[in-house]
């Protein structure tokens, strides 16, 4: 009890400390100024911008954002394979890609590779490899030895030890983390633009700049159904498998 | 009799192989195509690092940051971080525990049969567009949320403990409501029964099964709010985040190395904090 009495009055002083230094000016919703600005904003965005021309930018900017989910995963998948079956004493790197967030490796990157979604791309294959070399050391250290060492004892040589022993028996868990990352970083990708680094994000934050709010409203429009999308598919496959 | 060649012989063929051939090419086809929209170019990456401006940035990492005068004002970045996120999760609990009243059907009056201002179709209708509200304040992203908000209020703290406020409050709502769902509904239907009114039954029948499930989730969720607050912050939202992508545009190596030490420890402690906290209630 007295452990709980101790834990409310940090959080009681927390929440205070918090609202008293932090310089909040909420009472701008209630001037007149700011809901006149407002109320345009809205109004804007009430009409996305439609034309067919703007459409097909916002599409490709979609794949574009696919893109760099499914090639970041895959190259993240590479080298987590890579790590796990061969580097494993790089654990403490893995720890340090996964701390930094997708999107300050973003910002990062665009200092050494520019503006788009090359920086993007690289940001997320660094956080991800961080992720799933992790899950892939782990889910090999759980596998049994059994089937290595029988076919270790008749002779395999080490490159079939691994193509017919230790991936095959890893597999399922390997595709299983794989895809779930995958869907991650498709919601990841959408966002990460917004610091320059390629895909719908970045285009977004593009159009919010120059303030031209139906064009932002359609970008907005879009990666909600990417990611409404993303969430039904997954939905479905794992009712499926489950 | 004709003499087959052995490996025309159709036992001795993979009968796999004309698939397995397609599905290597269009994999093929698949990546080169990304590698076409995301501007893939790793020899790019490697011309980056002969150009001085990014090569000092990163040499300018080691040693870190540490002048009293930017350690004090990277420390108060830090707190103010911790302050965005904290105050974020207060008022997004402020907004989510209502509306998970308001959703929670052990709660509905009508649904037992006592008569309602407006009765069952009404009260019906309004959790439908509640839980629809939920669904979308819950489904744009909180960056983006930030982006938007920056733009109305300007750059600043405001905008951060906005769009934490927000975006948490349509997740803190469902989750309140389904853990307020997941007890034992007899409490609250025989307070409800006896004549009293929705919020006693709420205080007496509901609550106190669950409070320590709410708080534990509460603090959980506060420890993700501090991290997504150092995300915010790269869109203007204020706190670490803020202050790292201005060192990162001024090319500040030693400084951006000095706010990821800060990073890392913040986490770690965050971690920390909300293991201890959410042991005092188990």
């Amino acid at each position: 009890m007295n452990a709980r009495l101790l834990a409310l009055f940090f959080l009681f002083v927390l929440i205070i400390a918090s609202f008293v230094s932090l310089d909040l000016h909420f009472l701008v919703f209630f001037e007149t100024d700011s809901v006149q600005s407002m109320g345009r904003f809205l109004l804007e965005f009430m009409h996305p911008d439609l034309e067919p021309q703007f459409i097909l930018k916002v599409w490709y900017a979609s794949l574009e954002t696919i893109a760099m989910s499914a090639l970041s995963t895959l190259i993240a998948a590479f080298l987590g394979l890579l790590i796990a079956f061969k580097a494993s004493g790089v654990r403490p790197l893995l720890n340090v890609l996964r701390a930094v967030p997708e999107l300050v490796w973003a910002s990062l990157l665009l200092i050494a590779v520019g503006l788009g979604p090359f920086a993007g791309t690289l940001a997320l294959a660094l956080h991800t490899t961080g992720v799933l070399g992790r899950l892939y050391l782990e889910a090999i250290e759980n596998q049994t030895d059994g089937p290595a060492c029988a076919l270790r004892a008749a002779g395999a040589s080490s490159a079939q030890v691994f193509f017919f022993a230790r991936l095959p028996q890893a597999l399922p868990q390997l595709v299983s983390y794989t895809v779930y990352r995958w869907e991650n970083n498709i919601r990841a990708a959408a966002v990460l633009g917004v610091v320059g680094a390629g895909g719908l994000g970045q285009m977004l934050s593009f159009h919010l700049g120059l303030f031209q709010m139906n064009k932002a409203a359609t970008v907005i429009a879009a990666t909600l159904i990417l990611v409404a999308l993303v969430d039904s598919v997954s939905d479905m496959i794992r009712r499926h498998l489950g | 009799m004709i003499r087959v060649r052995s490996d025309d012989h159709p036992a001795l063929r993979d009968p796999a192989s004309s698939g397995r051939v397609f599905f290597v090419g269009l994999f093929v086809l698949a990546i080169w195509q990304m590698a076409r929209l995301t501007e893939f170019d790793l020899l790019g990456l490697f011309a980056a690092f002969t150009d001085p401006a990014p090569r000092n940035f990163l040499l300018g990492f080691f040693p870190p940051a540490h002048s009293v005068a930017f350690l004090t004002l990277a420390l108060v970045e830090t707190w103010r971080t911790v302050a965005i996120a904290t105050c974020g999760m207060f008022i997004a609990g402020l907004i989510g525990l209502p509306i998970a009243i308001l959703l929670t059907r052990v709660l509905s009056l009508s649904a037992m049969g006592r008569p309602q201002r407006g009765g069952a179709v009404f009260s019906s209708f309004l959790r439908r567009v509640l839980r629809s509200l939920m669904v979308f304040l819950r489904s744009v992203p909180e960056l983006i949320w930030a982006l938007l908000l920056v733009r109305v209020v300007g750059l600043g703290p405001t905008a951060g403990v906005l769009a934490i406020a927000i975006s948490y409050s349509g997740m803190l709502g469902k989750v309140y409501a389904e853990i307020f769902e997941s007890v034992d509904p007899l409490p609250t239907l025989s307070l409800l029964n006896q004549g009293a009114s929705r919020l006693q039954a709420f205080a007496f029948g509901l609550l106190p099964q669950c409070s320590d499930e709410l708080i534990s989730y509460s603090v959980y969720r506060w420890e993700c709010a501090i991290r997504s607050s150092v995300i915010l912050g790269f869109v203007g939202a204020g706190g670490l985040g803020q202050q790292m992508d201005l060192s990162m545009k001024m090319f500040a190596g030693d400084e951006v190395c000095t706010l990821l030490i800060l990073f890392v420890l913040l986490v770690a402690f965050a971690d920390w904090a909300s293991q201890a906290l959410r042991k005092a209630w188990e």
